[in-house]
């Protein structure tokens, strides 16, 4: 029964800047990976490593898409955005690192968490970025045998 | 046993059909299928939203009548502290001495049973390996909400027996070593503002069974009881035992004011609980200590089964809760009462994922798949006039197999358009041999 090649893709756009709309496509994710039956512990992992990639989308981005992708074996989340960029992706890994601007602060976003906590819910983490054209991220999360 | 029991059930002949309940359901539990409410059994949490917002009464819980208390030779009255707060200018020994001439042998307060479990808790919370926020298990809905929503969560849950299951075994225990009568001679009743309590004396969470017998809904027992306090004969001088802290057990924030925790929340009405539980799975509320989420407006004083205006009582309770004469319990009386009685969950809370589509995550992917696409052609106002409760609820329950995509209005006027069309077409398509006798 189980076809291993198939495939479920969902798109959410995702609005710079927006913060009435934040959070509403890592809250659907949540949604169609619960009523998937995916394990619980894997669902909250994959939340809010969507959460964090949404917020900083709508935060540092000029705008783009995350996309839920299901296998019967690995979920993915994709954020891809139109730019501007990150600079030091290194840097940007560690914890404390920010460069939110003020607006952002003020709504209590900025701890420089958000790509530290990504990586540490995904199972693999995947960042490329070009300064002026844009960030792709890719992070895997595998559906253990239950 | 049944299955799935539920104090929360439908009377058939008031209810009209509407969408009032179906669209208030937290947990999508209702749809109206042949023009009447149907409860899903599995997904209900008797919180009791749908008794109060369904304007033909329709929905009821179900509790026990007031005569059943004499189906034993000794009764023990347990009332929740919102009883309290239902009549006016009364105090609380009043109420107590009410009760008794109703025909209790005594009454135990649930309040003095709520001081033992905030001791309880309170050590509970000392346990550094525990899952932190802890999450109060004093709503038996928000518990079942959990079960069915939020199964992430159930670790966070206090494995620790309800101030009514306390009170219930202190109170069998007490009267049965002052009389020296035998324990099953001895009836315990909840004079409940809750359906979702009643369920869980029949069908309880974490214990195999219930120490209470029943429960009689304040709403029955309000005018009874009026009566008595209005004429009290006796002036017995009975004592009242529990602290100002177990009393404000009944409105919402009260268990929480009780540990001394420093960083909780307390959070009432279930859409405001299921929105912060949300925000506690996705890991946003990391320095929370406690959380206290109860399923009615303003804690157990806004229960669907209470008399009086659920904010006018809560500042009654807080008042009455201020004249409080009970004590604070020692330590010793606490270490002593763990040893007397069970007072934590003896079995595991299990999840009950009723809202995944299939098993097989297979399977699983291809309903959700089709449930997109019959979305995609659904009008997407939420009427409800299918029967479901939104376009989404409507399209998942056609992939589920228990509705047809004809039973929106809106399809439905479509595909009459069409057939109309095609009936037309059909019409001008008579052969020109035969003539028109209809003239």
């Amino acid at each position: 029964m189980t076809d291993k090649n198939q495939i479920m893709k969902q798109k959410y756009p995702i609005e710079a800047g927006n913060f009435t709309l934040a959070g509403e496509a890592s809250g659907q994710i949540k949604k169609v990976l619960k009523q998937l039956g995916v394990d619980s512990n894997i669902v909250r992992r994959v939340t809010v490593a969507a959460y964090e990639a949404e917020m900083n989308m709508v935060i540092h981005s000029v705008g783009g898409n995350l996309t839920l992708q299901v296998t019967p074996d690995r979920i993915t989340v994709i954020a891809e955005d139109r730019g501007p960029g990150i600079p030091d992706i290194d840097l940007a890994m560690q914890e404390g690192y920010s460069t939110a601007p003020e607006m952002a602060r003020e709504l209590g976003f900025g701890a420089g968490m958000g790509l530290p906590n990504i990586k540490r819910c995904a199972d693999i983490l995947n960042v490329h970025s070009k300064m002026g054209e844009g960030t792709l991220l890719e992070a895997h999360f595998d559906i253990k045998a239950r | 046993m049944e299955k799935y029991y539920h104090s929360v059930t439908l009377d058939k002949e008031k209810c009209r059909g509407c969408t009032n309940c179906i669209k208030r359901c937290p947990t999508e539990a209702i749809r109206v299928r042949d023009g009447k409410a149907r409860i899903i059994g599995e997904r209900c949490i008797d919180c009791g939203e749908c008794i109060r917002v369904c304007p033909y009464h329709a929905k009821v819980a179900l509790t026990d009548p007031l005569d059943s208390i004499y189906e034993f030779p000794y009764r023990i009255a347990l009332p929740a502290p919102t009883l309290y707060g239902q009549f006016k200018n009364t105090d609380i020994t009043a109420i107590l001495i009410g009760l008794k001439e109703l025909g209790f042998d005594d009454v135990f307060e649930v309040a003095r049973g709520a001081d033992y479990v905030s001791a309880f808790v309170k050590e509970a919370m000392k346990d550094k390996e525990r899952k932190k926020p802890a999450i109060s298990s004093a709503c038996p809905a928000i518990v079942r909400l959990i079960q069915v929503r939020f199964p992430e969560l159930i670790d966070n849950i206090i494995n620790i027996e309800s101030p009514m299951e306390i009170a219930a075994r202190l109170a069998k225990k007490e009267f049965s070593r002052k009389k020296g009568v035998k324990e099953e001679d001895i009836g315990a009743f909840f004079i409940t503002p809750c359906a979702a309590k009643m369920t869980s004396i029949r069908n309880p969470i974490g214990i195999e069974r219930s120490w209470v017998d029943g429960a009689i809904s304040i709403l029955e027992i309000y005018g009874p009881l009026y009566n008595k306090i209005a004429n009290l004969k006796n002036d017995e001088d009975l004592l009242q035992t529990a602290s100002p802290y177990g009393i404000l057990w009944a409105n919402s924030g009260g268990e929480s004011s009780s540990l001394g925790v420093d960083n909780y929340l307390a959070v009432d009405g279930i859409q405001n609980v299921i929105r912060v539980l949300e925000e506690i799975e996705d890991d946003k509320l990391t320095d929370l200590e406690f959380f206290e989420g109860l399923a009615c407006s303003g804690g157990c004083v806004g229960g669907p089964l209470v008399f009086e205006n659920g904010f006018v009582a809560k500042n009654r309770i807080r008042k009455l809760a201020e004249k409080a004469k009970g004590e604070d319990l020692s330590t010793e009386e606490v270490m002593y009462t763990k040893e007397k009685i069970q007072w934590y969950f003896e079995k595991e809370i299990l999840p009950k994922p009723v809202m995944k589509l299939d098993d097989d995550i297979t399977l699983a992917m291809k309903k959700m798949e089709a449930i997109e696409r019959i979305y995609e052609g659904l009008p997407g106002l939420d009427c409800g006039s299918c029967g479901s409760p939104s376009c989404r609820t409507h399209a998942e329950d056609i992939v589920r197999g228990y509705a047809s995509e004809m039973d929106c209005v809106f399809k439905l006027r479509e595909k009459v358009k069409e057939l109309a069309q095609q009936m037309i077409e059909i019409s001008e398509k008579i052969p020109g041999g035969k003539t028109n006798n209809n003239e």
